[in-house]
């Protein structure tokens, strides 16, 4: 124990636990390469996410090159079309998303927002950086082995997945499989530091309910995380012994190819309740750090302070606990028990409460706020309208009787990327371009990060509005081809065709980003310690980038929350978390 | 929560009663489990993780079992071993359970030497629960060959539904190998133990952090809960 002393003035205990030394760098490798600093793990992860991101990304447009001008593009045959679809979903959910925020925004946040040198465990933490590289480089390589990637979806529904006619059936489904084993450990190492230290690390007077709406919902996510993957991992090496070792935990009996299979006997239903159990809670892992972070773009560029903050907090508690009750509402058409497709749709259905007090109190945020469109506060615009988007057509699918219908057509593509895809990647680009400035110093070039937003969020809903009305006229998923159809009219072809260019312009602004990024580590602008005038603590650190044990000697003591802006009768128009109270504003602040 | 908790205090907030109080001790200030170290609450999430994956097993392989068409084979039988001219059902399971059960006595007994800084002590009866881990491990190893021998196969075996082997391996797979990681590191730390290193606080090799005594406790809980975990296995493949 070191001898701190209680803090009178503001009535804040001494520190329960003595200062743990850290680790030292020792020379370049362990300093950049085998770092143990969390913000270095960060962007690592970050880098290593968004480069197999770019592959996702290159898969979309190979898809929608495919849907847009079938026929033309003949190198694209239907089964990789199928393995693009399958690739393309798979990184863009788990590699690229659940990496870049818990890996990524977790990884540099978390200790600087709570106060901590850095996490509780950073040998651990640096294991988890490499044991995640692995699992992509593994994902990497079903590119290149017999046979290609898998092509079952990304939801890799046996039998269909390991049986001989589904491209990737011989190594690619294997290696595909391992690789989220591997994802699985890496990230079960790096999560249970995040949680370890947002509850038992943080700084003298930062209670749980000072810490700002980010690490809630990073912290919230990563529990989750921890409950739901276990499913996954469980599904991924049962369906590995059914192709290896061919037991049938999860193939019935069948006939292939006039032959009767050695399978009999199991549950593919098993498997999509395990998928599943994984699956939905997944959804909320990407979307709960994109509600944090979004709840504080919000606050800092409208400067105000956060609307309901308690309120914000136990949506993001009720909404993680509601969605491990949700998951059947993916299988509708599974073939279950009617009255679980009734449970399950008033599950589905209870969650949209919660959502919409977030959803509330952000416009609410919003409400008379000094709105400062800088390019986070467009981003988090962006968000909101995307997420509404996204759930209100969730309540139609959470219905059975409107699912039904809709279920495997374009409409369900359209509610996804919506909800999912476009609204969690908006909170990344937001959070990226506000967090920039801390981590290099620097501010990211404004034309062209103006040019990146319009063309992104414009872009994507060219993409993805004209989706829902191909859904809508029964257009189905996951096709290569539709060929002539009596239902789907000629003009929905030229409708996929725009939307295919649009598809190709929105990943070319993406390359403008990539560089600006690059670009504005050199060149931007000089940001200076807290350009945007933020109370959170990440903004108060002694150097930036913030150095080698984030605090210099002394760690900063919390009088207050992260959300004290433009406090009556305060000198500025923010007032830093780690501020101590005196005269005047000890009476006005505070909502 | 009260309101004052999330503005300036300059009096410590009385503190409020009910469901508030309830919140307001959970999210107080630096740590919201008091007495618990990083480590310790490090390893209690980890457990409830792996609750999960257990629960994830278990739970499909019941759902195999009820939804086959084929009979189950029966576990007592299958489990049975001849020792003399008499059948014994599930003898060789139980004496398992006998032994994993006693490990989790001596490793209890270790924590308590630990604290009490009894290096000797320590370190032997973390070498005897690994002893016992081993024993287990040998145990089942014998089971697997007997089962192989029999013609149990994953996919396949003599006496009816094909998921007995699927399941029976894969379960006791993945607790086995539980188990033989706490022996490898019961083994470590027993070494550590007996060198010393906690009582000069040396530096880990890895994370160049102070070692403790409590890192035997916090083994101890990876253990009880590999022995709580077979519990539950024992329960629900064998006996029903
Ligand atoms: C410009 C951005 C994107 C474009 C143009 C795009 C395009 C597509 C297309 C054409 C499909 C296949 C539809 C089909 O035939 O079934 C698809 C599927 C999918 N996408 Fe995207 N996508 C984009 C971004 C994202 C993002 C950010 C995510 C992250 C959640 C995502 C997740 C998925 C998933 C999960 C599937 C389903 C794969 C399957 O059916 O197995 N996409 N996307
Ligand atoms: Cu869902």
């Amino acid at each position: 124990m070191v001898d701190v002393p209680f803090d009178t003035v503001a009535g804040i205990p001494p520190a329960e636990v003595g200062e743990v030394d850290l680790y030292h760098p020792k020379s370049w490798w362990t300093r950049y390469v085998f770092s143990q600093d969390a913000k270095v793990i960060a962007i690592q992860y970050s880098i290593t996410a968004m480069s197999i991101g770019m592959v996702a990304l290159v898969l979309s447009w190979l898809m929608r090159l495919q849907l847009g001008f079938p026929g033309t593009f003949s190198f694209i045959d239907p089964n990789q079309y199928l393995q693009f679809i399958t690739m393309h979903g798979m990184i863009m959910v788990i590699y690229l998303l659940t990496a870049l925020f818990l890996g990524g925004f977790g990884n540099y946040l978390i200790p600087l927002m709570v106060g901590a040198r850095d996490m509780v465990f950073p040998y651990v933490n640096m294991l988890s950086y490499w044991v995640y590289l692995l699992a992509v480089v593994v994902l990497v390589s079903t590119f290149f082995v017999p046979g290609g990637p898998p092509g079952a979806g990304w939801t890799l529904y046996p039998p269909q997945a390991i049986l001989s006619g589904t491209p990737g059936q011989d190594w690619g489904i294997i290696l595909m499989l391992a690789s989220l084993i591997l994802f699985i450990i890496g990230f079960t190492m790096g999560g249970l530091n995040y949680v370890v230290t947002v509850l038992q690390a943080r700084t003298r007077g930062m209670t749980l309910m000072r810490l700002p709406l980010t690490v809630w919902g990073i912290f919230t996510a990563t529990v989750m995380a921890l409950l739901a993957f276990p499913a996954l991992l469980v599904a991924s090496v049962m369906l590995l012994l059914d192709r290896l070792l061919g037991t049938s935990f999860f193939m019935p009996t069948l006939v292939e190819m006039g032959q009767l299979t050695k399978y009999g006997g199991g549950s593919p239903i098993l498997f999509q309740h395990l998928f599943w159990f994984f699956g939905h809670p997944e959804v909320y892992i990407v979307a709960l750090p994109a509600f944090g972070i979004i709840s504080d773009l919000i606050s800092v560029h409208a400067r105000k302070n956060i609307f309901g903050y308690r309120m914000m907090v136990w949506a993001i508690v009720a909404i993680g606990a509601l969605s491990f009750v949700v998951w059947a509402h993916h299988m509708y058409v599974s073939g279950m028990h009617p009255y679980f497709g009734f449970f399950f749709a008033t599950t589905t259905l209870i969650i949209a409460i919660p959502t919409a007090i977030k959803v509330y109190t952000w416009v609410l945020t919003l409400w008379r706020g000094d709105i400062h469109l800088t390019i986070p506060m467009l981003f988090a615009l962006a968000f909101i309208v995307t997420f509404v988007n996204g759930g209100l057509t969730g309540l139609f699918l959470g219905n059975v009787v409107v699912d039904v219908p809709l279920s495997d057509t374009m409409f369900v593509v359209a509610h996804f990327h919506m909800v999912m895809g476009i609204a969690p990647i908006m909170a990344v680009f937001g959070g990226i371009y506000h967090w920039y400035p801390k981590i290099t110093g620097r501010m990211l070039n404004e034309v062209l990060g103006r040019f990146h937003f319009w063309v992104s969020f414009l872009g994507a809903y060219a993409i993805f509005f004209p989706m829902h009305y191909l859904g809508l006229l029964g257009m189905p998923r996951r096709y290569h081809d539709i060929g002539e159809t009596a239902f789907v009219p000629a003009s929905a072809h030229d409708l996929n065709a725009f939307m295919s260019v649009a598809a190709l312009i929105v990943g070319f602004a993406q390359l403008v980003f990539l560089f600006n990024l690059v670009w504005s580590l050199f060149k931007g602008k000089e940001a200076g310690g807290n350009p945007w005038g933020a109370a959170s603590l990440e903004w108060q650190t002694p150097e930036t980038p913030p150095g080698h044990g984030n605090w210099g000697k002394e760690l900063p003591i919390v009088y207050r929350w992260a959300y004290d802006y433009s406090v009556p009768g305060a000198a500025g128009d923010f007032v830093p978390q780690n501020e101590p109270p005196a005269g005047l504003l000890a009476q006005g602040a505070g909502p | 929560m009260a309101e004052t908790a999330l503005t300036n205090t300059i009096e410590p907030p009385a503190r409020p009663g009910g469901w508030r109080g309830i919140a307001a001790d959970w999210s107080s200030d630096q740590r919201a489990f008091k007495n618990v170290s990083w480590g310790k609450a490090m390893m209690w999430i980890f457990l409830l993780s792996d609750t999960f994956i257990f629960s994830c097993f278990l739970l499909s392989y019941m759902t195999a079992r009820m939804s086959t068409t084929v009979p189950w084979p029966n576990p007592s039988e299958v489990f049975a071993l001849t020792i003399g001219d008499k059948r014994i059902p599930l003898i060789l399971i139980a004496i398992m359970t006998f032994i994993l059960i006693s490990s989790s006595g001596t490793m209890a007994m270790a924590v308590n030497f630990g604290y009490r800084r009894d290096r000797v002590k320590t370190a032997a009866l973390m070498l005897a629960t690994a002893a016992f881990g081993a024993t287990f491990v040998g145990m089942q190893a014998f089971e697997w060959t007997k089962l192989i021998l029999e013609g149990v196969r994953p996919w396949d075996n003599p006496w009816g539904a094909a998921q007995f082997g699927a399941s029976f391996f894969m379960i006791t797979g993945f607790h086995g190998t539980h188990v033989t990681i706490g022996v490898i590191f019961l083994i470590a730390i027993a070494r550590k133990v007996l060198r010393g290193d906690f009582d000069v606080e040396r530096r880990g090799f890895f994370t160049s952090r102070k070692g403790h005594y409590e890192i035997v406790e916090i083994t101890g809980l990876y253990w009880h809960f590999v022995d709580l975990v077979w519990v539950f296995i024992f329960a629900l493949f064998y006996l029903w």
